[in-house]
């Protein structure tokens, strides 16, 4: 199905987008403020698909058509114009999905109060990337499932884990979430009742995010 | 009343100055060094250097226990973003947010922020003026002419 997708900043990653959302028959509009970058775009990816402007002017989102609009995707540098872009087209143009780019991790969370679900994290994703090398016994989220509302995590067991010689039955976890998978030895094993935690064992769970934290303290080293 | 005022342009560092001359206790958020001059020789007010949006520096400003905020820098999107942190996060009731652009003002007066947009203000005082006209609320003045069809 062909969707109308408006990306705000004509940045990388905005360009990139259009590039590939263009080559699946969906209809592209890229917002730029920046005249040079658009005309820069508009050889790039044809001048149809580019308008210049500021992508938080509601005269330029009735411009755009954000009103008939599937999905606006804000992914400029700056987080506080990402955050108004997609407010306004939730709030004003009653635009149906909205995604924003969040540079700055710790405003994840504003995003989401502020009812923006889906939202992207560069730094996020890149800082736990690095963690998974070096921390142990901690969750990493590694992805959300339901708009938010499901989080799939790992961690890496190291010897002082509570859970090792532990079968799965044995531990109590919260409620709705469940261990799916583990890795061992560099392949993956289904879970079963009587599958015991090792040392080494990279363990994926799924569980609801509001109960996340206690998840966190059932794989936590508590020495 | 302990105040906190982010962004030390031409409005934040008046209205800095003018709360302080009267016993409040202000504290200015602002990120670059060079703005503060335009409070004075003497400064009247506790400054934090840092970006406003950046939790850890609305921490240090001591926000959580202000009796108002005052979002006042000169970029709209920055004023709306903190406003809503401050409010959100850090539970403050009195928030006031400058806001250059009419129509962003309006949108978000209408979801519930103190909006205060110059262009409102001072058409809408020159109106009230000329006509020798009461001046009205801070919040009554807003752009007809430029209302929005959604």
């Amino acid at each position: 199905m062909s969707m109308y997708i408006i990306i705000v900043g004509g940045g990388n990653v905005g360009i990139q987008l259009a590039k590939r959302l263009i080559a699946r028959n969906n209809e592209v509009l890229v917002l730029e403020k920046d005249v040079r970058q658009a005309q820069k775009l508009g050889n790039l990816i044809g001048d149809q698909h580019i308008l210049y402007g500021d992508g938080c002017d509601i005269l330029i989102q009735k411009e755009a058509g954000f009103k008939r609009a599937d999905i606006v995707v804000s992914v400029t540098g700056e987080d506080e114009d990402n955050l108004i872009c997609c407010q306004l087209a939730k709030e004003v143009w009653d635009v149906k999905r909205v995604v924003a780019r969040v540079n700055d991790p710790s405003h994840e969370e504003i995003f989401r109060e502020i009812g923006i679900d889906d939202t992207v994290s560069s730094t996020g994703i890149i800082f736990s990337l690095i963690d998974q090398q070096i921390a142990s016994d901690e969750l990493i989220p590694i992805g959300h499932l339901h708009r938010g509302h499901v989080e799939v995590v790992e961690s890496l067991l190291s010897e002082k884990s509570p859970l090792i010689g532990q079968a799965v039955r044995d531990i109590t976890l919260p409620q709705g979430s469940f261990i799916v998978y583990i890795f061992r030895g560099g392949t993956g094993q289904q879970v079963n009742g009587d599958t015991e935690f090792q040392p080494g064992d990279m363990v994926v769970a799924m569980v609801p995010t509001a109960r996340a934290e206690e998840l966190r303290t059932v794989f936590a080293d508590v020495s | 009343m302990k105040v906190v005022i982010l962004g030390c342009g031409r409005s934040g560092a008046s209205l800095a100055v003018q709360l302080s001359s009267l016993g409040h206790t202000v504290t200015v958020i602002e990120r670059s060094p060079e703005s503060l001059r335009r409070l004075g020789k003497s400064y009247p007010c506790r400054i934090v250097l840092g970006n406003g949006l950046d939790l850890d520096t609305l921490e240090r400003a001591d926000v959580a226990n202000c009796d108002a905020f005052f979002a006042m820098t000169r970029g709209d999107n920055t004023n709306l973003m903190a406003a809503q942190i401050v409010k959100r996060n850090f539970k403050v009731e009195r928030v006031a947010v400058k806001v250059a652009d009419p129509l962003r003002s309006e949108a978000y007066r209408r979801l519930g922020l103190f909006t205060i947009n110059a262009a409102a203000l001072i058409s809408g005082m020159c109106r009230d003026w000329l006509l020798n006209a009461e001046f009205q609320p801070v919040d009554t003045y807003n752009v007809n002419a430029m209302e929005i069809e959604v």
